[in-house]
């Protein structure tokens, strides 16, 4: 082995002999680190899957959703009008979609009611989402009615419950027929709520959309891409505001950090004199000192990553979940795909490690310049 | 201004560095003015004292500023998905005119804190500080390019606009772009590995020559070459290495490797590349202090090491290009 490395075992070799001569100090340090390290990564880990799992949930919604606005409001498509679109080069389907909101004073939620063609959803029977149907206590085949906004009432056979792997999707959703939508809303006959249109290849997407306004200058395109910076741009924000709250425990820590490291006891001082007097340098004791600072910081680091990982992946993240997912009466259950993305392990990493370091580098110093007659007297 | 854990990180470094620079700035100034190695005063004892606290900080922040260009360019990337129009770094980057000389700043940063350090190294080796002078002198120096590379950066961060209409890479590191980068995409493939080759082998051997032989002619012989190598690896990276990579023979940029969807392959490319050619600076950077009585023996030494790793550095970086140029399908040069 060579003698630099000789000599980096034998200086941690001595550092960890050091650091389990006085446990019960170190470890109150490395508590209050690795929790630190946890609730920051808890804090990234979470965020990070939620924009990942909002990517992969838009990755299926159609290109391009065109509105059609009068006086800057969402107003309904009239018939006649997605035959004038007409053809456009790269749009491979369009179709009208039928859909609205539905305020169940039951629950005092808001259910999204969505018509699909007779192929899938006969007249008289509905596909409701997992949560609506937990929270209402629907199965198969039971039968509901709803009150629709011009007052009749309307019963409904539920034909099945949407898979809870859609549930991030399909949380409030009622599938039903198109009659029964039309019949239901009072919706006016060859009116459509808005145009889906999807694009094969992703770098048209723009183009189409600037044909569509050429062609109707009333209408407004929705594109999916824009939908995904959106989401990206609302999580990253979220993460941010809370990573400014937490800077105060961040600077907590530093000043912990500081206290510790500058608080030698007697015992260590003249720990330090004996070194020194014995013929270590005061390069040596700053070498050892951060090598006792490194050690610290990777356990915390590794324990607060591990443990933040268990809790958002496995026990849901109980402690952001208010500030980071929203909420809503009817709050879909979704269980996190675990994603670990570099950068984010590298953002954490500078945002606990950096000023541990920082932090303790002053006291080292004062530690290691400690002349040995003047602690071994 | 984008509200990014990864911005907020990169800039509390930059500022950071400039600060502790800042606090060292007097002390340098009084180690330049009065230090005096054989005296035996209570001031000197102080001073002496101090440098063990400002070289550690100091290297501290430097260590730093070295994982930060990494941060900065993976950060980069990233931010690519916020804009319309960009598709990767470039697209970043370009988003306004402080991307670039933000990202150029940071490499300079980068290798005169490389140098900064091995000068450090060699003198904390020697018993009298030989260095001292001549360390602190170059914190000064320093403290100007660290400080350009947080206004840089701060200007680029906050400026970032998400409604910015950016332009992609296609357009840049395109063979009929009128720029430098154009330009060495341009280079035709056959006379470029040629180059890329020669260069790297040549660095190479160089590299081995010093490891073995340590005289000063061929440490700053290294430097250079180390340098020239960097510019010749960049320009074989634009003008094949990426399209065999990419295995399309118009795709030029240096940055889409980073991507995922290429296995991050860049990442294998550049780490090596940059440690080499740090490296040979930093050897190039303490042969002038070959001469000094106590550095006798250590120069030769720590270059030496610098050199293998310069070597190592740029052997691996070839290997690994080569092997993506064959293992990819693009048939570029026809045989």
């Amino acid at each position: 082995m060579s003698p630099w490395l000789e000599k980096q075992r034998h200086l941690i070799d001595f550092t960890l002999a050091s650091l389990a001569r006085r446990k019960t100090r170190n470890l109150g340090l490395l508590v209050v680190y690795t929790l630190l390290v946890f609730v920051l990564a808890s804090l990234t880990l979470y965020s990070n899957a939620l924009r990942s799992e909002a990517k992969y949930v838009l990755a299926g919604s159609p290109e391009v959703i065109l509105q059609r606005m009068v006086a800057g409001r969402h107003d309904l498509i009239p018939p006649g009008y997605l035959e004038k679109i007409g053809r456009i080069r790269g749009v491979q389907k369009k179709e009208g979609r039928l859909w609205g909101y539905y305020y169940d004073p039951v629950l005092k939620a808001n259910y999204t009611f969505m018509a699909r063609p007779a192929s899938e959803v006969a007249d008289g029977s509905i596909m409701v989402g997992e949560a609506l149907a937990r929270e209402r206590g629907l199965a198969r085949n039971n039968t509901i009615s709803f009150r629709s906004y011009s007052g009749k009432l309307f019963s409904f056979e539920v034909a099945a419950v949407l898979s809870p792997d859609s549930e991030l999707l399909s949380a409030d959703l009622v599938l039903l027929s198109e009659g029964d939508f039309r019949r239901f809303f009072e919706y006016p006959d060859g009116h459509y709520t808005d145009i889906a249109l999807s694009v094969a290849n992703p770098q048209e997407v723009r183009n189409v959309a600037a044909k569509l306004t050429a062609t109707l200058p009333d209408s407004r395109p929705i594109l999916r891409e824009e939908v995904q910076r959106t989401y990206q741009s609302v999580f990253d924000w979220r993460e941010g505001i809370l990573l400014t709250v937490l800077a105060g425990a961040i600077l907590a820590f530093a000043i912990l950090a500081w206290e510790k490291a500058s608080g030698l006891s007697a015992e260590e001082k003249r720990e330090i004199g004996i070194l020194k007097a014995i013929g270590w340098e005061t390069g040596d004791v700053i070498r050892m000192k951060i090598w006792e600072g490194l050690l610290i910081s990777l356990t915390a680091f590794l324990g607060g990553f591990l443990a933040a990982y268990v809790h958002v992946f496995h026990f849901g993240a109980a402690v952001f979940t208010p500030v980071l997912k929203g909420w809503s009466v009817l709050y879909p259950k979704f269980a996190l795909v675990p994603a670990v993305d570099g950068l984010q392990v590298a953002t954490l990493f500078f945002f606990t490690v950096f000023p541990y370091t920082a932090a303790i580098l002053v006291p080292i110093w004062r530690a290691a310049i400690t002349d040995p007659d003047a602690v071994m007297r | 201004m984008l509200f990014q854990p990864a911005i907020i990180a990169l800039l509390l470094a930059a500022g950071l560095a400039v600060l502790m620079l800042l606090l060292a700035t007097p002390f340098a100034l009084q180690v330049i003015r009065r230090w005096d190695m054989s005296s035996g005063s209570e001031f000197q004892l102080m001073l002496e004292r101090r440098t063990y606290l400002f070289s550690t900080l100091v290297s501290f922040v430097l260590v730093v500023q070295l994982g930060a260009l990494l941060l900065f360019v993976f950060n980069a990337d990233r931010l690519a998905a916020m804009f319309v129009g960009a598709m990767c770094a470039v697209g970043a980057l370009n988003v306004n005119e402080w991307g670039f000389p933000a990202l150029i700043a940071q490499m300079i940063v980068f290798f005169l804190a490389a140098a900064w350090l091995a000068i450090n190294h060699v003198d904390t080796q020697a018993r009298d500080y030989p260095l001292v002078r001549i360390k602190y002198g170059l914190l000064i120096v320093l403290l100007p390019f660290l400080a350009a590379s947080l206004w840089l950066q701060f200007r680029y961060f906050s400026g970032l606009k998400a409604n910015v209409i950016t332009s992609c890479c296609g357009s840049m590191f395109s063979t009929e772009a009128e720029s430098i980068a154009g330009d060495l995409s341009a280079l035709p493939p056959l006379p470029a590995i040629w180059l890329f080759y020669t260069t790297m082998v040549l660095t190479t051997l160089l590299a081995l020559w010093h490891w073995r032989r340590h005289g000063a002619i061929s440490g700053g012989l290294l430097a250079l070459l180390s340098a020239a190598g960097f510019i010749v690896a960049m320009t074989g990276v634009l003008s094949f290495v990426s399209l065999y990579i990419y295995e399309h023979p118009h795709h030029h940029c240096p940055f889409c490797i980073l991507k995922p969807e290429y296995d991050y392959r860049g990442y294998a490319l550049y780490l090596p590349l940059f440690a080499a050619t740090a490296a040979g600076l930093g050897a190039g950077a303490i042969q002038t202090f070959a001469r000094v009585a106590s550095l006798r023996a250590i120069v030769p030494r720590v270059s030496a090491r610098l050199a293998a790793l310069t070597a190592a550095g740029f052997l691996l970086f070839t290997v690994v290009a080569t092997g993506f140029v064959l293992a990819s399908n693009l048939i570029l040069i026809e045989h």
